[in-house]
């Protein structure tokens, strides 16, 4: 077992650990932290891939944007020390038994399956050629998607300002 | 190479996937609801880049993949939070079963 593997096992274990705290923990500000803690394991995953670009996003837009965004919202709607009221045991009794059979199930499929991949030279996945092909308009450029990401981002900005607007006060 | 390959980030993945039903399925506290979906949606960027690496490094299909959910996750999570405060204005509560009626 090289220090490579070692790494990953560790970072694994570091996310799904997280992870799995962030969904059964009882007070909800500590949940947020978890999730940010298996956010940044996950970003580590990535690192071991060598795929610095989309770390960087990653920490970028989950753990500085949509963390924040989830840790405000938890101050703006309810009280942060106070415990979540318990789950009754048949909804984790439920819960739990639909994620262990589908993991089982799905890991089956998985181990079974025989992946076969291309033997071709593969593309750095490096910033220059990122920024090539998502604006590219040639065979493999991304430029409609990006354009049409773009006006979704837009709209879902305007969205959030119309929906959480306050109603002016008639007089 | 090691000896890690795509199997081991697979089950990685679907273990992470499992966690965010179990916590949507129990869970419910809108907030709480919206970080499963999250771990879901992490879970699915960690298989794209997986299978871009180890089976089709000759083409980028899934690490754009990737880069557009991660943009239409941010989208999506700044809307449910918008309806979620919302949603708390009008009903001072964000429990799931408090929502019953489609009328504000």
């Amino acid at each position: 077992m090289t220090a490579q593997d070692i790494i990953f096992y560790l970072l694994a274990a570091f996310t799904l650990v997280s992870g799995f705290l962030a969904v059964t923990t009882t007070k909800i500000f500590r949940s947020a932290i978890f999730l940010l803690f298996s956010l940044i394991g996950i970003a580590g995953i990535y690192f071991w891939l060598e795929y610095e670009f989309i770390a960087a996003v990653q920490i970028v837009v989950y753990v500085g944007g949509i963390v924040v965004l989830i840790i405000f919202s938890i101050f703006l709607t309810q009280e942060a020390g106070s415990n979540l009221p318990n789950t009754a045991m048949s909804k984790k009794i439920t819960g739990g038994l639909a994620a262990v059979f589908g993991f089982g199930f799905t890991l089956l499929q998985v181990l079974q399956h025989k992946f076969t991949g291309t033997t071709e030279q593969g593309i750095e996945p490096s910033v220059t050629n990122i920024g090539n092909r998502m604006l590219g308009v040639n065979e493999f450029g991304y430029s409609l998607p990006f354009e049409v990401v773009s006006i979704l981002l837009l709209a879902a900005m305007i969205g959030c300002i119309v929906i959480a607007l306050k109603k002016p006060v008639e007089k | 190479m090691t000896g890690i390959g795509l199997t081991h980030i697979l089950v990685v993945s679907i273990a992470l996937f499992f966690i965010g039903v179990y916590g949507f399925l129990t869970r419910r506290n809108m907030i709480m609801m919206l970080m499963s979906i999250e771990l879901i949606l992490n879970s699915v960027n960690l298989n794209f880049i997986a299978f871009n690496k180890y089976l089709w490094a000759n083409k980028m299909d899934g690490l754009f993949f990737t880069i557009f959910i991660i943009a239409i996750a941010a989208a999506e999570a700044a809307v449910a939070i918008a309806i979620i405060i919302n949603l708390y204005r009008s009903h001072k509560s964000i429990d799931v079963e408090d929502a019953s009626d489609l009328k504000f």
